[in-house]
């Protein structure tokens, strides 16, 4: 017997024990999918953040358009249009080589996953940068610090714990949002219970997989929490 | 491509009317979920702040269980949780045939209870941001704890919980979309319908996402004037609050 059903096993639930080898696999990808997305994504929404407050109007101008466009549409949607839409172009794609990519509804929900987490994450990080004091940057100017330093070593470090946490919900938001990913034919861990129900017709596995998820989201929240207090131990309100 | 374009109007080809009706019921189920999610939530938000033990506890795990499992899972297990136990019931009481329950009505039960989760975060927040002097000013004018709730507190909360009621909101709207999958006809299936019929997967999605993006859009202005109107009485600080 496979490590991965013996959970089902020791529960006594035959569906679990059938189809726990699909799901923990269907988990993986799950995790693999929002950990990969959101690290992309926060890279991402690092350089928007600092495009949108530091760069010129254009750009500013072009970052609230995209981030008024990712945030004010469902990812649902912008996953189908990433999926169906761009592989209706099969031909260009397979001219520029990149039909691999478009193909495949793994990197598909990748790559919708990641812009659009990184629209939120941007403004997450705008807000935070945004309520750094003034005197800081310009202290930090007036300490004859370049620009890049400044948001470097002063700013960013600042900022970054005024993120935490609504980063952290935004870790939690994708971890469930990723369960879309399951319509466009992706065996995530929502895809894999799909198919053990529609085989089974045993409702349960839907509540197995809701308690997975749920163990997950703790999981971070847990964590995230010990990080915040860990990082703003210097702080005197904690 | 501009050819293409007709597929979207009101032509005996054009899908503009099916669209139209699937924003019209994106919307409804939005707007018909809005009362529901958010009167559960303050109920929710209520029994957090219990001085009973098993009401506190209940409270809680009920935000934790909707706030961590992803709505589609909800979904799903709502509309089929509730299909098989109506069938059973169905059966026990030994009725001919068999009774399904009409999508509509699983996907707004659904996103209730997702939406009560996530409000009675906001109504926690705006609850502790009104001070105890005012139920104890209505207390020493005689008005009993229900009416204290419905004419002290509650008109000072809904200025308070705004924000994050409208921010709540901008999230159900987005979470509609979901519904598709259990076979309402709102923009989503209407779309996902029109790309198996024509095979133009781009321009339908794409005129899917410019319909949230106009709701969203029409969504965040109402919300600025509604809490403009909140804050009237406040102008002095309305820089601070906002």
């Amino acid at each position: 017997m496979n490590w991965c059903e013996y959970p089902g096993w020791f529960l006594g639930s035959e569906v679990l024990q059938n189809y726990g080898c699909r799901m923990a696999s269907g988990l993986w990808i799950t995790v693999e999918l929002v950990f990969f997305s959101v690290l992309l994504g926060f890279i991402l929404a690092f350089g928007i953040a600092v495009a949108r407050l530091y760069g010129p109007r254009w750009a500013a101008v072009l970052v609230n358009g995209y981030t008024t466009f990712f945030r004010g549409t469902p990812l649902l949607c912008q996953l189908f249009l990433v999926y169906y839409g761009l592989g209706q172009f099969r031909l260009f794609w397979q001219d520029v080589g990149l039909w691999w990519f478009f193909r495949d509804p793994f990197y598909c929900a990748l790559l919708t996953f990641t812009v659009n987490t990184a629209a939120y994450q941007a403004e997450i990080l705008r807000g935070a940068i945004q309520s750094i004091p003034r005197g800081q940057f310009e202290g930090a100017l007036s300490l004859g610090l370049h620009r890049w330093a400044t948001l470097r070593l002063v700013i960013m470090p600042q900022a970054m714990i005024l993120a935490l946490r609504p980063l952290g919900n935004e870790l939690i938001v994708m971890i469930k949002s990723s369960a879309v990913a399951s319509l466009v034919t992706l065996f995530d861990l929502m895809g894999a219970t799909r198919l053990a129900f529609a085989r089974s017709f045993d409702l349960s596995i839907y509540l197995y997989a809701a308690l997975i998820y749920l163990v997950l989201v703790e999981i971070i929240r847990r964590v995230w929490d010990r990080v915040e207090i860990r990082l703003s131990r210097h702080m005197a309100l904690r | 491509m501009l050819d293409k374009l007709a597929l979207l109007g009101f032509g005996p080809e054009g899908w503009g009317w099916a669209l139209l009706q699937g924003a019209g019921i994106t919307i409804s189920i939005a707007l018909a979920t809005l009362p529901f999610g958010l009167a559960l939530g303050l109920v929710v938000a209520l029994g957090k702040r219990s001085d009973k033990v098993l009401l506190r506890g209940l409270a809680t795990a009920y935000t934790t269980v909707f706030r961590g499992v992803p709505e589609l899972l909800t979904l799903y297990i709502i509309y089929f949780g509730i299909q098989i136990v109506l069938q059973e019931l169905w059966r026990a009481l030994g009725l001919p045939g068999s009774f399904s329950i009409p999508p509509f009505g699983a996907g707004m039960v659904a996103l209730g209870v997702v939406l009560a989760a996530f409000s009675s975060e906001v109504w926690v927040g705006a609850l502790n941001s009104i001070q105890k002097g005012q139920r104890e000013a209505a207390a020493a004018l005689g008005l009993s704890k229900g009416q204290a709730f419905r004419l002290v507190v509650l008109p000072q909360l809904i200025r308070v919980a705004l924000p994050g009621l409208g921010n709540n909101w901008m999230v159900l709207l987005k979470e509609t979309s979901l519904v598709s999958v259990i076979t309402l006809p709102d923009i989503m299936f209407i779309t996902t319908r029109a790309n198996v019929v024509t095979k133009e997967p781009f321009l339908f999605f794409g005129a899917a996402m410019l319909i949230y993006l106009f709701f969203s859009l029409i969504s965040a202005r109402t919300i600025d004037r509604l809490e403009r109107r909140a804050n009237r009485g406040f102008a002095a600080f309305g820089g601070a609050t906002r």
